[in-house]
């Protein structure tokens, strides 16, 4: 019996989708090799590390990536709290204004979210003495970093048994106890899984950090920002690959987190 | 149990009200102020800064800004719709694919972008291949333009076409396409009459899901279009920094939300398993 359908496109679709995953992935693959080009042109002249050399050896650089790690590491530790405690009470009982404008916050344009952010910093610092730094950015990436962390824990407490925390009530568990015994444990790899998420996007952002950094918190993104914008530097190429390779680490494990 | 649920949905509250309600709210109040002479704000309110939106230039970038976020939006459904029916047919392999397309989608957007400037500028690699085969003299200008802002969006929201098709396409009842072909359609009508517009949900969420974040774009207008491209995010960056209109930016920005919102409320019906 024939089979039914679309069997034809097969081969088509086959050879399409490799084109298609060249296309997506070819790009940062030919960035990362040509890094390790001696050559600042984009002719091969023999494996260097000379650019990776001049990274490291970089002062600005090495500031900048240093304020984006402790940015990151805050935001991500704030985000995935609280995004945490917040899937866990849609889980109870949804909420629909609450996940409204977290939905909104994850689709309004990122250059609206920085200047409002900006707007608002300015019109609170006119009753405090305190000035644009580390703190707001922290502030405006955990804002931001929410939405994501509570997307990725409810898709895992949808995979949990409600009658486990019932029987551990029924156990004598106070609420507290029983999401902290119970249920926590076994969201703990989504969690994590959030949690590698949010430092991606917190430590990848340019748009809404370069509205609401201070002198002194510059940040990775924005000194590659300064420089691509003069066009391309090898050393820039150098750092997209170590970028490229950590980012992409962090979200496989991540993925494999959320399998699991 | 219900006093406990609200200190738990307590933090996200006061995150969300402070850091993105309270900052929308200030921007629209000075979106009806007026711009000082040393770039301040001002009374007395007025709508000026609306009215100034309907000047022939600042409509031509709506206009320029609409049409590139739309040229994006077709491209990500004509290249996506493939690659979506493609996982959706893999097995037990969808996994992985559909891995392959998240995968380069969640690295550095910055890192993305940029890795297009070093593939399409004047010495990059597409003009340096070509003019050492000799099929070119002189370097062809790839970057710089509205088709580099095109392919620099479609690169980075291409996975937010594929994931919604997918969905629906994953869902589709094969028995339809048995049927179809039973009753005689050829294998091109059963695809074109049949699977498309049954995956008419996943098209809406994937052109609206790509056409949004296009329409806000700015860092990909700035890099890959060199200041050329001017788009409305553009335009709202350059009044907060260099204009120093901040009741004029805050009016444009006002106008690109309610214009994403009207995108969702008429194009996204409310699904089934969302947050809420």
């Amino acid at each position: 019996m024939k089979k039914p359908g679309v069997k034809w496109l097969a081969a088509p679709l086959a050879i399409y989708a490799v084109l298609a995953y060249l296309f997506l992935h070819l790009p940062l693959l030919i960035l990362s090799g040509f890094s390790f080009n001696e050559s600042r042109f984009t002719v091969w002249q023999g494996f260097s590390l000379v650019w990776y050399r001049a990274a490291f050896q970089n002062q600005q650089l090495k500031e900048a990536a240093w304020n984006s790690l402790i940015i990151a590491i805050f935001a991500t530790v704030a985000a995935t709290i609280i995004g945490t405690l917040c899937a866990y009470g849609f889980w109870k009982r949804s909420s629909p204004v609450l996940a409204g404008s977290l939905y909104m916050s994850l689709v309004t344009p990122e250059i609206v979210s920085g200047i409002s952010l900006l707007a608002f910093y300015q019109w609170i610092f006119r009753f405090l003495r305190v000035q644009l730094g580390m703190h707001t950015v922290i502030l405006a990436h955990v804002s931001f970093s929410i939405a994501y962390v509570v997307i990725v824990v409810m898709a895992r407490l949808r995979t949990v048994d409600a009658q486990l925390e019932e029987a551990a009530l029924d156990l004598g568990a106070n609420e507290w106890e029983a999401f902290r015994y119970v249920t926590l444990p076994a969201i703990l790899p989504g969690v994590i899984a959030a949690a590698l998420l949010a430092f991606t996007v917190s430590f990848d952002d340019y748009v809404i950090t370069s509205m609401v950094a201070g002198v002194d918190s510059e940040t990775l993104p924005m000194v590659i920002y300064a420089i691509a914008r003069r066009g391309v530097n090898p050393v820039v190429n150098a750092i997209s690959a170590l970028i490229v390779m950590g980012f992409g680490s962090l979200i496989l494990i991540s993925e494999r987190l959320r399998e699991t | 149990m219900k006093r406990l649920r609200a200190w738990f949905l307590a933090p996200t509250w006061t995150v969300m009200l402070s850091l993105f309600a309270a900052p929308l709210a200030i921007i629209l109040a000075y979106s009806f102020l007026t711009r000082g002479t040393w770039g301040g704000l001002t009374r007395p309110w007025s709508t000026e800064s609306y009215q100034r939106l309907a000047d022939p230039i600042y409509l031509g970038i709506l206009w320029r800004s609409f049409w590139i976020a739309g040229a994006a939006t077709v491209l990500c459904l004509v290249l996506g719709f493939p690659l979506a029916l493609f996982i959706s047919r893999a097995g037990n392999r969808k996994n992985l694919y559909l891995s392959l397309v998240i995968l380069p989608f969640w690295t550095s957007f910055l890192v993305r972008t940029y890795a297009w400037m070093f593939l399409l500028r004047d010495t990059g690699l597409i003009n340096t291949v070509l003019q050492k085969l000799g099929l070119i003299h002189n370097p062809l200008p790839l970057l710089y333009n509205d088709g580099a802002v095109i392919l620099g969006l479609v690169y980075g929201y291409l996975p937010f076409m594929v994931l919604p098709l997918y969905a629906t396409l994953e869902r589709l009842d094969r028995n339809l396409l048995e049927a179809a072909a039973d009753l005689g359609a050829k294998p091109w009508v059963a695809l074109t009459r049949v699977v498309i517009p049954l995956s008419a949900p996943g098209i809406r969420a994937g052109a609206i899901l790509v056409f949004i974040p296009c329409l806000g774009a700015y860092l990909t207008p700035d890099l890959l279009g060199g200041g050329k491209t001017v788009m409305i995010g553009n335009l709202i960056q350059n009044q907060f920094t260099t204009a120093r209109d901040w009741p004029f930016g805050s009016a444009v920005s006002l106008t690109l939300m309610a214009i994403v919102l009207v995108l969702l409320l008429v194009f996204v019906r409310r699904q089934e398993g969302g947050l809420v």
